[in-house]
C-alpha cells in the first residue's frame, strides 16, 4: 500500500493534480456560478430576464458603451506615448535600458489608490478641473508601464539580422522600421492592449477620485449591483465582460496566452 | 546626435511626468498638514509618530495585514505553482496545452470579474468571508504566475539530469530535492516576489473577499480613508518609505545582476 502511494506521488505528471483541483475549485467553478447567477432569477429559477435587463436597461448599456471608448481612448494613447518609449528603450545599451524599464514599473510599487489621491492633489495643484480629462490621464499614467514593457521586451529580442537583411535589400530607415520592426512587435503591443483595454473597462477606484464621483465606469456598475445585493443582475452584467474577454481570446488565438507570458512583469 | 538628445528628453519627459505624484508624496510627508497639498511648514512630526505608536492603531493593522496576507499568499502560490509546472511539464503535450490554456485564465480575467467569481462561491457555499477567504483568493491570482516564471526554467534545464540522478540510485524525492529544485529556484524566487507584489496592491479582489467583519488591509483602508475625503497623513511618509526601499532593492539586484554577468 504504502508502495503504491510512493510510485504515485513518484511520478511527476501527477503533481499536476492538487493545482488541477484547486483550479477546477477556485477558477472554473466561481465562473459557473457567474453564468448561474446570470440566469437564475433570486429564486433560482432559470430566466433570461438579467440578460435582458441589460439590453434594455439605458444607464447600464451607456455606461458600458461609455467605458469601452474610455478604454480605448487610453489604449491608443498608451501605446502612442509607449511604443516610442520602448524603442528608444530597446536601442540603448542593455544595462542602461535595463535600469531606465526599472524605473518605468517602479511607480507600480506605490498603492495605486495613493497614487491616484497624489494625481488629484497634483491636479489641484495646477488647477485642472477634475473630470474626464483628469480620469483619461489618470487612467495613462497608471497604465503606461503595463504597455511600454511588454513592447520593449518584443523589440529587444527582434532578430537583429532581419533587420541587416531588409537593409541590405535596400530598404531605407522608414521601410525597415513598417515593414520588418513594426510587424514583429505586434505580440508585444497585442499583450499591452490585453493588460490595458480590459483592465480600464473594469476599474472602479479611480474613476470614482479623478471625477470625484461624477462619472461610472463599467467597474463602478458592477461593484454596486454586487453591493447592493442585486447578485443575478451583476453576474449578467460580469458575463457580459466575459463575453468580450473571450472574444479578445479568440480573436488572439494562441496569442494570448503568449500575451499573458510577455505580460510578466518581473 | 540630435535624436540621441531627442530620444533621451523623451524618455526624461515621460519619467518625470510618471514621478511627479510620486514626488508630491514624499515631498509633503515633510509637514503636518492634514490635507494633501498643504504646506505648513518642514516637520518631521508624521515619521516620528509611525514609529512611536502615536499612528492609528486601524493603520498598523491593516499594514500588518497585507504583510501577512502577501507572505502566506505568496508562499503557497510558490509551492502549489512549482508543483504544478512540475506536473504540466512531465504531461502528454495536449494536456500541458490545456493545462496551460486554464492557467492563463485567472491572468486574462480583471480583477472584478475574478473578484466577483470568488464572491460568488464563498457566499453560495456559505464560507464566512475573512482572512482564510482573501489568503485563498490572493493564491488564485498569483499561482499562475509563479508557474509562468518556473516553466521556462524546466524546459531550459538539461532533462537527462534527472534520470541520471535516478540512475545512479536516488530516490525520485532525493533526485528532486537535489536535482531539480536547485535549477528552479531562480524561477521559484522571481515568481515569489512577483506573487507578493501582486498580493500587497491588490485592491479589488480583496474588497470583495475580505467581508464586513472589521478586518483591513491597506488598499481597503486607504479606499475608505479617500471616500471620507482624505488620506491619513501618516500614509505619506509610510509611502514614501516603502517607494525608497522598493528602489534600493530594485538598485541593488541589479548592480549584483550586473556584476555577475562580468
Amino acid at each position: 500500500m504504502q508502495r503504491k502511494v510512493l510510485s504515485f506521488l513518484g511520478r511527476r505528471r501527477n503533481w499536476t493534480i492538487p493545482y488541477v483541483l484547486f483550479l477546477a475549485f477556485f477558477v472554473l467553478m466561481p465562473l459557473a456560478l457567474i453564468v448561474f447567477y446570470a440566469f437564475t432569477n433570486a429564486d433560482g429559477a432559470f430566466t433570461f430576464a438579467n440578460i435582458q435587463k441589460f439590453w434594455v436597461h439605458p444607464e447600464a448599456m451607456q455606461t458600458f458603451l461609455y467605458s469601452v471608448v474610455v478604454a480605448l481612448i487610453t489604449t491608443v494613447i498608451c501605446i502612442l506615448i509607449g511604443y516610442p518609449a520602448a524603442y528608444i528603450l530597446s536601442k540603448m545599451e542593455p544595462r542602461k535600458a535595463k535600469l531606465l524599464v526599472i524605473l518605468f514599473i517602479l511607480p507600480m510599487w506605490i498603492n495605486f489608490l495613493i497614487r491616484t489621491l497624489a494625481t488629484v492633489a497634483l491636479f489641484d495643484f495646477f488647477k485642472i478641473p477634475l473630470g474626464e480629462g483628469a480620469l483619461i490621464f489618470g487612467m495613462v499614467y497608471n497604465f503606461l508601464p503595463f504597455i511600454i514593457y511588454p513592447i520593449y521586451n518584443i523589440l529587444q529580442k527582434t532578430d537583429q539580422n532581419l533587420i541587416e537583411a531588409a537593409q541590405d535589400l535596400g530598404a531605407n530607415p522608414r521601410q525597415v522600421f513598417i515593414k520588418t520592426i513594426f510587424p514583429l512587435s505586434i505580440p508585444g503591443i497585442t499583450s499591452g492592449v490585453i493588460m490595458v483595454f480590459m483592465p480600464v473597462i473594469s476599474t472602479f477606484a479611480i474613476a470614482e477620485l479623478l471625477t470625484i464621483n461624477n462619472i461610472k465606469l463599467f467597474g463602478t456598475t458592477l461593484q454596486e449591483n454586487i453591493y447592493n445585493g442585486t447578485w443575478n443582475y451583476g453576474a449578467a452584467l460580469s458575463l457580459v465582460m466575459l463575453f468580450f474577454i473571450g472574444i479578445t481570446v479568440l480573436f488572439n488565438g494562441e496569442g494570448s496566452s503568449k500575451a499573458a507570458e510577455e505580460g510578466n512583469l518581473i | 546626435m540630435i535624436k540621441r538628445i531627442l530620444s533621451s528628453s523623451y524618455l526624461g519627459i515621460l519619467l518625470v511626468m510618471l514621478y511627479a505624484p510620486i514626488l508630491i508624496i514624499i515631498i509633503f510627508s515633510f509637514t503636518e498638514a492634514k490635507v494633501l497639498g498643504n504646506w505648513t511648514g518642514f516637520s518631521l512630526k508624521l515619521y516620528s509618530s509611525i514609529f512611536h505608536g502615536g499612528i492609528h492603531h486601524s493603520l498598523t493593522s491593516a499594514l500588518w495585514n497585507t504583510l501577512i496576507i502577501g507572505l502566506i499568499a505568496a508562499a503557497a502560490s510558490t509551492v502549489l505553482g512549482t508543483m504544478a509546472a512540475i506536473g504540466i511539464y512531465n504531461l502528454m503535450p495536449r494536456a500541458q496545452k490545456a493545462m496551460q490554456m486554464v492557467n492563463t485564465i485567472p491572468i486574462l480575467n480583471p480583477d472584478i470579474i475574478t473578484a466577483i467569481s470568488l464572491f460568488l462561491l464563498f457566499v453560495s457555499l456559505g464560507i464566512s468571508q475573512g482572512y482564510t477567504t482573501v489568503i485563498l483568493a490572493h493564491i488564485t491570482f498569483c499561482t499562475p504566475y509563479v508557474v509562468l516564471s518556473v516553466l521556462p526554467r524546466l524546459r531550459r534545464m538539461n532533462p537527462n539530469l534527472y534520470e541520471a540522478a535516478l540512475d545512479l540510485g536516488a530516490t525520485p524525492f532525493r533526485a528532486v530535492w537535489r536535482i531539480l529544485l536547485p535549477e528552479l529556484k531562480p524561477g521559484m524566487i522571481s515568481g515569489f516576489i512577483l506573487a507578493f507584489t501582486l498580493s500587497i496592491d491588490d485592491f479589488v479582489v480583496t474588497l470583495f473577499t475580505i467581508g464586513n467583519e472589521g478586518l483591513e488591509t491597506l488598499s481597503t483602508y486607504i479606499y475608505a480613508d479617500a471616500r471620507r475625503g482624505g488620506l491619513t497623513p501618516e500614509l505619506r511618509p509610510l509611502s514614501a518609505i516603502i517607494f525608497i526601499a522598493v528602489l534600493l532593492l530594485l538598485l541593488i539586484i541589479n548592480q549584483r545582476a550586473a556584476k555577475k554577468k562580468l
